[in-house]
């Protein structure tokens, strides 16, 4: 059983990481929704898997004999749902801000912080071009289309 | 006895006082005014309690409260050792003088959708996260202040906020499933998660390779919120979008919290098998230097060299880390100390630049030196000091770094470090040449922005969290051998955690 159970365990991470190289953004909270699953579903099973054996001490004893059912994990895995939904709903909510602000769903649109403003005298085709180290804007030829897109400045 | 267990609701103080005041705060938040008193209120309890708290740690020893009585490893502990009471005076000082700055810089607007709210919850998370001495109860503190965190980043939707934002949300959370996959193998193999109970039976536990490998899962959960090389583009790519008391905070603070999950984990739970991964720590600290320091010369935002800046210096954080030995552990706090006083106040003289020329791009920008000369010497200050040029703080954080790596023969990461901070001080020259030394541009179409004068007493309040940090920076090197006393106890305490583990399992 737990053998099955890691399989899937594998497989829900597998499908959970493909999608969070996705391109889309509703692919991506997906992809982090499974990922949540995915590790609840592991916290719960490498905690031990043992059937029909509540924590409950008997009426005639006075300390649980193992094997039980241990309720720590299922306390953590609790939290884990609990954080991993909250968390989820401010993703959904900023995955939509997302779609409204930049008006497409492709996260390859969404670039304009993490690269270099396409005017910028750093990049190697500019400081050709013009010719200076550190130039002005007079004059300067029409921002370098990268990647196909042409990124406004950030 | 009795004095030491009334004190130990100290630890609890940090937790308490920021919540109540949020909730407090969240209340009223459509009055800006109480809103601004209740925030100030918030940080300057918190710094207050983390006082209190640093001297009974410092008196008394380790301090440690088990939460609802229930005893350690069955119930949650909070502790606070001299390094955890050291990095929560640092979380109440950066957070009161970001406080202070965000009375002026942030805007009513903000300020209305719970600005001041969100700031104390992060500063409860990020308090959380140093006092606590389980596992899990690490988990939901860093969960608490990412989630104040996001709400900060993206408060005010703009477009370059909810792009990084995306990226910052996403990579987080990732590094925050990977932590609590390794959390549930840790307990599988265990049946604890209690760090002291942890560092007394992990040296005994079977499976020793799946250790190492949930060593290394650990190391990439806390690397992402460390922002460790190859882990790290999710913050060049959202901290510089927000207003700049909110990247002050983050970068002051946030980075911190995931190197202070790295270090208590790497001196106190996982020492099962350090020439390998304390070796990889340090490959990784010189890999994050190097990379950090060469994407910060080839930005033009003041903002964003400051933000691969952070990055480059989380390697030094890391490279005392992986040395492994008391001074360079030491090294290791006291550049932990060292950057967040500095790194805050570069952040923040960059918002007053704004505030008076309209942009961070520093095509945009020029002649603050003649303009503003108190301004260009309070950066001034706090550049060198991060280059490490004497008498300022980043001097002897880094001497004590080299000193200890020279002391064990490792002369590679000696030499990268020392490259490293050439670079550093040229892209510090860089920002001080483009933004306080040349002329401000003034061609229309260069887009020069004019310079608008602040009001003098607004002036004041932003100024006056840049001219203590400033003075924090010249103290601690002045100073520096109080300071070297104190990061190296803390040191001491890292390496041999046998009063902390005592004083947590009661034995």
């Amino acid at each position: 059983m737990a053998v099955v159970l890691a399989v899937v365990i594998g497989v829900l991470y597998g499908v959970a990481l493909f999608l969070l190289l996705r391109r889309s953004l509703a692919k991506v909270i997906l992809g982090l929704a499974i990922l949540t699953n995915a590790t609840n579903l592991l916290i719960f099973t490498v905690a031990g898997l043992v059937r029909a054996r509540p924590p409950i001490v008997a009426p005639d004893a006075e300390q649980l004999t193992p094997p039980f059912a241990d309720p720590v994990p299922q306390a953590f895995i609790l939290t884990a749902i609990v954080i991993g939904f909250g968390v989820l709903a401010f993703a959904l909510v900023l995955a939509y801000r997302a779609f409204q602000v930049v008006g497409s769903d492709d996260l390859d649109d969404m670039r304009s912080t993490d690269t270099l403003p396409p005017d910028s005298p750093t990049l190697p085709e500019q400081i050709a071009d013009s010719g200076r180290v550190q130039g002005s804007e007079a004059g300067r030829e029409p921002a370098v289309v990268r990647d196909g897109t042409a990124e406004e400045s950030g | 006895m009795a004095v030491i267990h009334a004190m130990n609701h100290l630890v609890l103080l940090p937790l308490v006082i920021p919540f109540v005041v949020a909730v407090a705060a969240f209340l009223v938040r459509r009055r800006p005014l109480f809103q601004r008193t209740l925030g100030l209120a918030g940080a300057g309890g918190v710094l207050l309690a983390a006082l209190v708290l640093i001297v009974a740690v410092w008196r008394h020893g380790v301090q440690v409260l088990h939460i609802g009585g229930w005893p350690a490893p069955f119930g949650i502990t909070l502790v606070a050792d001299l390094f955890s009471a050291l990095m929560v005076v640092l979380a109440g000082v950066i957070g009161f003088l970001v406080t202070v700055y965000s009375l002026i810089s942030v805007d009513a607007r903000r300020a209305s959708f719970g600005y001041y709210p969100l700031l104390l919850i992060l500063l409860m998370g990020v308090c959380g996260a140093f006092l606590t001495g389980d596992l899990f109860n690490l988990y939901v503190w860093f969960e608490v202040l990412l989630m104040a965190s996001f709400a900060l980043l993206t408060l005010g939707g703009e477009r370059g906020q909810i792009e990084g934002g995306f990226k910052y949300v996403t990579l987080n959370l990732i590094a925050s499933t990977l932590f609590l996959t390794a959390l549930g193998l840790v307990y599988g193999m265990t049946g604890t998660l209690n760090m002291a109970a942890l560092a007394r039976s992990l040296p005994a536990a079977p499976y020793p390779g799946l250790l190492l490998t949930v060593s290394m899962l650990f190391l990439v959960g806390f690397g992402i919120k460390a922002a460790v090389f190859p882990l790290f583009f999710w913050l060049p790519a959202s901290y510089h979008t927000p207003p700049v008391a909110v990247s002050a905070v983050f970068v002051g603070l946030l980075t911190k919290v995931g190197v202070y999950a790295l270090v208590r984990l790497f001196t106190l739970v996982f020492l099962q098998d350090t020439a390998f991964t304390h070796t990889l720590i340090l490959v990784l600290a010189g890999c994050t230097m190097v990379t950090g320091v060469l994407g910060a010369v080839a930005q033009n935002e003041f903002r964003r060299i400051l933000s691969f800046h952070s990055i480059s210096q989380v390697g030094y954080m890391l490279m005392g880390l992986g040395l492994f030995t008391p001074l360079a552990l030491a090294g290791a706090l006291y550049f932990m100390i060292h950057h967040s006083v500095v790194k805050t106040n570069l952040f923040l003289v960059s918002g007053v630049v704004y505030e008076r020329q309209g942009s961070y791009e520093l095509k945009h920008l020029g002649g603050q030196y003649r303009a503003f000369p108190a301004l260009a010497a309070l950066f001034l200050v706090s550049a060198l000091s991060l280059a490490g040029v004497p008498p300022f703080s980043g001097f002897f954080a880094k001497l004590s770094l080299v000193q200890a790596g020279l002391a064990l023969g490792h002369y590679g990461i000696v030499g990268v470090s020392l490259a490293v901070g050439a670079l550093t001080l040229l892209s510090m020259a860089k920002i001080w040449a483009e933004v306080f030394w040349k002329a401000p541009p003034t061609a229309p179409g260069a887009g020069g922005a004019a310079v608008h004068e602040i009001q003098h007493n607004r002036l004041a309040v932003l100024l006056a969290p840049v001219v203590v940090l400033a003075l924090a920076a010249v103290l601690m090197g002045v100073l520096a051998e109080p300071v070297l006393a104190l990061v190296t106890r803390a040191a001491d305490q890292l390496l041999d955690p046998a009063e902390y583990i005592n004083r947590v399992l009661g034995t």
